[in-house]
């Protein structure tokens, strides 16, 4: 079959169709090959542009006025790229920015480093490995924002689970210290429940990536007389290297727009110490009811994102190639 | 699996004192993240004083009392106007009167659950019936301009939510879908179907063509061999897609918190707001939370050969 069937091959068909017996004709007469492609994929772009690309061109819109949106009957008034200005010269907005680098950067790195470590203990095929690997995979099936709103009873200081296991193996009292309340503590609250979270979507793309190594890559290493250290950092970091990058990619997306969580653990609190960009959006946008000026922040995020993973994309391109 | 199955030893196998130390280590750690969410079931079905007890109890009389919080909503009483009552007519009214308390009527626990079933249904049955077709017309059709359109279908997954829903808000308002389940069932299935076109392009890539085109050459037409021949093949794929698509709509918080208030309301944003006398009702929000788990606990049991084709949205296959 062919894919697309220029007209006249159509045609032809038809006339052809006529001058055949009844079962080759109800072949060519149905719908043609490329009628059905557009058939099947205009609902799927129809929806997207209506519920993505029709608001996100509203948003680039409103990012030029002043309009307000719990202020419908205003005048809407065109600002130009103020609102622009104004979002990147906003030093809280920049803060806002840090702590999301931070949550990212130490989010991403705690969980390679144990979702690896975890993928290369399973890789080595113990009895019951695919039991363990399930239970390890549940938590990041489940809801952040239902069961970080439970961690937050962990985090309690005086009653909380969280608090009496540390002090039960490090002996200070339960109620010294907040994780939530305090400024140094309430960031690595936040870490502890996404790496939890997530650490075994790592290990589970990681694992995939030492799978794929072939095992006659060790042989002909252990015929060499390579070390065990020689070949962990000469043939299953290099070989799994592409999957480890695939993983912090999807991860930092993810992170970069982490919400739910932040939302329900501290609200970006205490102050504005995890006042990651989503949160400070969500009260630009819902509570200040800024909304040129928010949507000016979000298409800044939005290009951001866009940027950096498309960047990202092509070294992880180059690294897959090599 | 080893290229050299026939030696006893191979040298790639880990000795048995590895496999036996690493075993160890990922079962510990296993059992040390499994803590919260026991922690969740226990909590659910302790008496509010032993939720909140230091140190933490671990043995205990269990109650349904968390659940009856879950379910109800209470008033206070005089002990003598509860005396004056007739006889309680379930378990629920015997340990509410315990407190000196009596059920006033059902809490909104179920109509925020319903309204999860709807919307996650609602949504996962659009986005796969349109991902299936749109992944057909992509794997098996030259579709101009395809890896580009394949690719915009994918970066409408990269906004954050809170950028996206600025303006949904708005349209929303507009078009009167606030705080309705049809709103919230077209927004879940615009974020989904990006999941499902690239999920189920990949698994539809693997059925080889020859058996459509045999199927035509029978004297089926292109539709019939898509009904009754790709369809049939794919089915493992569709279900696989429609349990990932559902979980991240039974799960989604930061939509659902922003365009719905009351009656569209979902269960994510409405356990945080569960509170009992004096702060939050913990073995309530517990048991709330302890319901909305399990059909996740379930899927992922049912999913685990293919979660990792689902994170990442196809592009590891093994």
């Amino acid at each position: 079959m062919t894919d697309a069937p220029s007209t006249i091959a159509e045609r032809s068909a038809d006339m052809l169709a006529r001058a055949t017996p009844t079962t080759i004709a109800v072949r060519v007469r149905g719908l043609s090959d490329r009628a059905i492609a557009w058939l099947f994929i205009t609902p799927t772009i129809a929806l997207l542009l209506a519920i993505n690309i029709f608001p996100l061109i509203w948003a680039v819109y409103l990012s030029f006025t002043n309009f307000r949106a719990n202020r419908p009957n205003a005048e809407v008034e065109g600002v130009g790229l103020r609102n622009y200005q104004r979002v990147l010269n906003d030093p809280d907005i920049w803060i806002a920015m840090q702590t999301t680098a931070h949550f990212v950067f130490w989010t991403i790195l705690l969980q390679m480093i144990i979702g690896f470590a975890l993928a290369y203990l399973i890789d080595r095929k113990f009895r019951g490995h695919a039991f363990w690997t399930t239970v390890i995979l549940i938590p990041m099936m489940l809801s952040p924002a239902v069961v970080g709103n439970f961690w937050r009873f962990l985090y309690q200081p005086q009653i909380g689970l969280f608090n009496y296991i540390v002090s039960f193996f490090t002996g200070i009292p339960p109620s010294s210290f907040e994780m939530l309340g305090s400024v140094t503590l309430a960031p690595w609250a936040i870490i502890i429940v996404d790496t939890w979270m997530w650490a075994p979507y790592v290990m589970l793309i990681c694992l995939a990536g030492l799978r794929s190594i072939p095992d006659y890559i060790y042989e002909a290493a252990e015929v060499d007389r390579a070390s065990a250290w020689r070949q962990f950092w000469s043939i299953t970091v290099p070989m799994a290297l592409p999957f480890i990058m695939l993983a912090v990619l999807f991860r930092g997306i993810e992170n970069f727009k982490m919400f739910d969580m932040v939302m329900l653990l501290t609200g970006g609190g205490p102050g504005s110490t995890t006042e990651v960009a989503s949160i400070t959006l969500k009260r630009e946008a819902f509570e200040s009811w800024l909304t040129g000026r928010s949507s000016a922040f979000a298409i800044i995020l939005f290009v951001a994102v866009f940027g950096l993973a498309n960047i990202y994309v092509k070294a992880l391109n180059k690294v897959k190639q090599r | 699996m080893s290229s050299v199955k026939t030696t006893a030893h191979s040298v790639v196998e880990p000795t048995p004192t590895v496999k036996r130390i690493a075993g160890a280590i990922v079962i510990l750690y296993a059992l040390v993240t499994m803590i919260p969410l026991a922690w969740i079931f226990l909590t659910s079905i302790k008496s509010p004083p032993d939720s909140i007890s230091y140190p933490p109890k671990i043995v205990f009389t269990p109650t349904l009392e968390g659940y009856c919080n879950l379910f109800t909503t209470r008033t206070r009483q005089t002990p003598d106007y509860i005396q004056a009552l007739p006889a309680p007519s379930s378990t629920c009214d015997e340990i509410t009167r315990g407190r000196n308390m009596v059920i006033a009527g059902p809490s909104n626990y179920w109509p925020r659950f319903g309204n999860s079933l709807l919307i996650a249904f609602g949504s996962t049955f659009l986005a796969v019936s349109l991902g299936t077709l749109a992944a057909y017309g992509f794997s098996r059709f030259r579709v101009p301009l395809a890896d580009d359109l394949l690719f915009f279908i994918l970066s409408t997954r990269m906004m954050p939510p809170i950028a996206v829903a600025i303006p949904i808000y708005l349209m929303y308002r507009q078009f009167g879908l606030s705080d309705t389940a049809l709103g919230m069932i077209l927004l879940y299935t615009a974020v989904n179907v990006s999941l499902a076109v690239w999920l189920l392009k990949g698994f539809i890539d693997e059925i080889p063509r020859e058996y459509e085109e045999a199927a035509m050459i029978d004297g089926y037409t292109r539709l019939q061999a898509f009904w009754k021949v790709v369809l049939p093949q794919a089915t493992t794929g569709i279900a696989a897609t429609a349990i990932f698509c559902l979980i991240f709509a039974w799960n989604e918080y930061a939509f659902a918190v922003l365009l719905t208030s009351g009656s569209a309301q979902t269960a994510p944003p409405f356990i945080p707001t569960i509170i009992g006398e004096g702060g939050q009702d913990w073995p309530a929000v517990a048991a709330g939370t302890t319901i909305f788990l399990v059909p996740i606990l379930v899927f992922t049991i049912v999913l685990r050969k293919q979660l990792l084709r689902g994170i990442t949205f196809g592009a590891v296959r093994k």
